[in-house]
């Protein structure tokens, strides 16, 4: 029978039963292909926010309710903690267990700074009368920002626990996949603030 | 404390309402009792609830899927009934609103919980089978799956009694759907019972993408898969790029109805449309993530029952993943009515028109594939052929509907219903009862019934003509869908046609449960000792039915398509091996069950607004992962002396068999069936 390049390339890394590494190397593409599901996910609310995006309903308008050094402050801390991330990795390939904790640690804080930021930034909205229920725009501005926000939050939570199983478990086979995950879910969600924040804020600031 | 739930949500004065509720739970008591006289909850719990075996999950999705089949009948022939006697005068035996929460029920029931575990289920027992894996790869995953699956099953099972049904058809377009036009519980039940099961749908689409890529068998490349795992393969990437959508469009509707928001609403900006186009961008695909599989099966069936390695197998791999594509392209053709312009609509009509050419090579192929076979007339063999004949019909009026001009004619119309009958029943149903009938003895070990099959086969293809032409004819008479009354006198007859159709249907589902009580009563007869009732052509018929827990005893070595006729030419199967090693598996665990109960807590008390018990649930979820993602122990190893009595047992009975190929005398050692003479 007729062989592809490609076939043969995936066939020959089948190395059967479920030895411990095939089981990472098969979470790591699982959860590659978990936040393919996500991107597909954050398109639907992308396109629900993009279509109702000038839908003011005689409420305000994006240029009149963004503050686009504080969203850039936002920013700063989200990227910030994927560069810190970046560092808890390299210290894990070190094996260096105080470090990963450390680096985790700073994240956590600047993932924290962002979220509090992210909250005010409601509150603030709410407060003023114009919550999601104000206008189509403004459901759409608060889902599409709110979606990326609970997906941090759950990074958080996350990290938390991780920081617990590094702290309890050592940096093991199992953690460190864990971490690698969380890594890519962390930067993940950073390329899609991105995109939050070229759409909503720098967009919304011009329309 | 119970939020909106109060006493009177209880339709106490409804008897339709009251005995099918009766009914259900006199069948779960029954259940129940049954399963406590005879000591079982024990064995249920550690063999079944708790497993992570792909083939007994499958099992478990299969009789969801055979359950809410007869509950999705139940309300088919209720339909059916109200408009064969709601004519003029006399307005039938249903109230207006209890109808259309029937027609939603139908609807989401057949798509969501009969379909799609049906599916899920032969793809989990089939897939780790053919491609000489010995589970998928995140077992518990799989479990998870299952377990939402099930729970968003009972959701729609529990709006029966407690509350209602949507009223706003299973696709649940607003603004119908907002709290405005529809403030009771039933888009509720609706949202929540799609919502929990499409994430479970999800997990199960990542794993098997994640099984066929990655866990294959040495040697079998790409171009060396059955064509049900490509069919497998592909519904899981229909199913990742495509359920993620219909989670986003739930979650917009949900907010719209829970937190005042506007994405959908008549006011404040809101775009109904908005809601038809994402809802069919996950829609359409849908429809290919229940119909590939199906091509699926009946490939398999086809080659296996002809004798002959499938006509064009690379055809019917691009014809597979062209299919596959294409069904990102096409969404707009549910609603050319929208309004899009004409240039839109061509562009959408073309497309959906160029669906039927890589449909046409498959029907071509599995024609070329009996031309010139020796072609055995099994039932699985009945349900392909009556599929391939029934299913050109559907698929011709599938091209007529893609062409706006006309669908502006037949938009809503009965013309639809009877397309989109067409397709799905004779190109999905028929599929999954074929590849039932195929399979069983896989799974349990004896063969079903063949008579019975057969009676059930004619039933189902009568009664599918019998029901639905006259739909074709009532399309061009103008008669619009979901009509639970009418006063045009030329309809009535084709409405009591239709009617009739509904019967032999269900004559055909009765006989299909006379066939597995007949199969079980005389399993002994249709024992099958081989494990290759059929002459089988891939991987799954290589090992003893039913399937040992681990599968293979040793993973086979792939160097043809056809893997096991293969083998068979070159004399390689049936060798005892000289030692076997110890087997690394999965152990079983509760997550998935655990986490299906607090999901159902959680969508029973969203749907309420009953807000502790839903904090309670979503913190009982997390909580339930966390401990999962802390637990080290999830393996363990069977030691090489058990697998060795296992795979003697087997050895033991082959002799006694008779293999195909006709050898039947073995020595010692080896059982060594005659080259295919």
């Amino acid at each position: 029978m007729t062989t592809d390049v490609l076939d043969s390339h995936l066939a020959a890394n089948d190395s059967h039963g479920h030895d411990h590494g095939e089981a990472v190397s098969n979470t790591v593409f699982g959860f590659w292909i978990y936040i393919m599901t996500d991107c597909v996910l954050f398109a639907t609310v992308f396109v629900g926010y993009v279509v109702l995006s000038h839908n003011y309903a005689g409420g305000p308008t994006g240029k009149e309710l963004f503050d686009l050094p504080y969203a850039f402050g936002e920013t700063l801390f989200l990227l910030f903690s994927s560069v810190t991330y970046g560092f808890a990795m390299l210290a894990m390939h070190t094996n260096n267990r105080k470090q990963v904790l450390i680096w985790l640690a700073v994240t956590f804080l600047l993932g924290l700074g962002f979220i509090s930021m992210e909250l005010h930034e409601f509150a603030g909205m709410i407060t003023e009368g114009n919550g999601p229920d104000r206008s189509a725009f403004l459901s759409g501005f608060f889902t599409l920002v709110g979606t990326h926000g609970a997906h941090v939050s759950v990074g958080l939570l996350w990290m938390a626990v991780m920081m617990g199983q590094v702290m309890t478990k050592g940096l093991s086979t199992r953690v460190q996949s864990r971490l690698m995950r969380l890594s890519m879910f962390w930067h993940f969600l950073d390329v899609i603030w991105i995109g939050v924040f070229t759409v909503v804020y720098l967009m919304g600031v011009m329309a | 404390m119970l939020g909106k739930l109060t006493l009177s949500a209880i339709p106490y004065d409804n008897p339709i309402i009251m005995g099918a509720v009766a009914f259900s739970l006199l069948v779960a008591f029954g259940i129940a009792g049954a399963i406590t006289y005879y000591g079982k909850w024990g064995y249920l719990w550690s063999e079944w609830l708790t497993s992570v075996d792909h083939k007994k999950i499958g099992v478990m999705y299969i009789i969801l899927a055979l359950v809410m089949l007869l509950r999705g009948f139940a309300d088919a022939i209720m339909m059916r009934a109200q408009q064969a006697f709601s004519f003029g005068a006399s307005h039938g035996y249903l109230p207006a609103e209890h109808f259309d929460q029937i027609f939603t029920a139908h609807g989401t029931i057949m798509i969501f919980f009969m379909a799609m575990p049906f599916l899920l289920g032969l793809m989990n027992v089939v897939v780790p089978l053919q491609i000489g894996a010995r589970d998928v790869a995140f077992p518990a995953l799989n479990s998870v799956s299952l377990w939402l699956t099930v729970v968003s099953a009972m959701l729609v099972m529990v709006s029966l009694g407690v509350g209602e049904f949507s009223q706003g058809g299973w696709t649940g377009y607003p603004p119908l759907t907002e709290l405005h036009f529809s403030p009771g519980s039933g888009v509720d039940y609706w949202i929540w019972a799609l919502q929990i099961s499409g994430i479970g749908t999800t997990l199960t689409g990542l794993n098997f993408l994640i099984t066929i890529l990655k866990m294959r068998a040495p040697g079998m490349t790409l171009m060396r898969m059955p064509v049900f795992t490509w069919a497998a393969l592909c519904t899981s990437i229909l199913i990742i790029m495509a359920f993620p959508a219909l989670t986003g469009t739930l979650a917009m509707l949900t907010l719209d109805r829970y937190a005042g928001m506007h994405f959908f609403t008549n006011a404040m900006g809101g775009n109904m449309m908005l809601y038809t186009n994402l809802l069919w961008v996950w829609g359409h695909p849908e429809v290919y993530i229940l119909i590939i599989p199906a091509f699926g099966v009946f490939s398999e069936v086809v080659a296996t029952f002809s004798g002959k390695r499938l006509f064009g197998y690379k055809s019917m791999v691009y014809a597979t993943m062209a299919i596959a594509f294409l069904s990102f392209t096409v969404w707009l053709h549910h609603f050319f009515t929208m309004g899009a312009g004409p240039d839109v609509n061509a562009f959408f009509g073309i497309t959906t028109m160029i669906i039927a050419v890589p449909t046409g090579v498959k029907v071509f192929n599995w024609l070329f594939t009996m031309y010139k076979g020796r072609v055995r007339f099994n039932q699985a063999m009945y349900w392909t052929i009556g599929f391939i004949v029934t299913f050109v019909i559907g698929g011709v009026s599938g091209v007529l509907l893609a062409i706006p001009g006309a669908d502006f004619v037949f938009h809503n119309s009965e013309f639809l219903i009877a397309h989109f009958h067409n397709m799905l029943i004779p190109g999905a149903l028929f599929g999954y009862f074929a590849g039932y009938t195929y399979w069983f003895p896989k799974a349990f070990g004896f063969r079903l019934n063949e008579k019975w099959g057969k009676r059930a086969f004619w039933a189902w293809l009568t009664g599918f003509y019998v029901a639905f032409m006259p739909l074709y004819v009532l399309g061009f008479m103008g008669m619009p869908r979901r009509l639970y009354h009418y006063s045009n006198p030329a309809w009535h007859p084709y409405l009591e046609v239709a009617a009739v159709g509904a019967v032999l249907v269900m004559l055909g589902i009765a006989f299909q449960v006379v066939q597995l009580i007949v199969s079980i009563k005389e399993r002994e007869q249709t024992r099958d000792l081989t494990g290759d009732p059929w002459d089988g052509r891939t991987l799954e018929w290589a090992i003893a039915s039913p399937a040992p827990f681990y599968n293979f005893a040793h993973i086979p070595q792939v160097q043809d398509l056809d893997a096991l006729t293969d083998m068979k030419e070159r004399q390689v199967i049936y060798k005892r091996p000289e030692k076997y090693e110890d087997i690394h598996m999965p152990k079983n665990t509760g997550v998935g069950f655990i986490m299906g109960v607090f999901a159902f807590l959680f969508g029973f008390a969203m749907v309420w607004h009953i807000w502790w018990l839903a904090i309670a649930g979503a913190l009982a979820i997390t909580g339930s992962i966390i401990a999962r993602a802390t637990t080290e122990d999830v393996d363990y190893y069977v030691p090489a002396a058990q697998v060795e009595r296992t795979e003697n047992e087997r050895y033991r009975q082959l002799p006694s068999a008779a293999v195909y190929g006709g050898a039947s005398e073995a020595d010692d050692d080896t059982l060594v069936p005659a080259a295919s003479a």
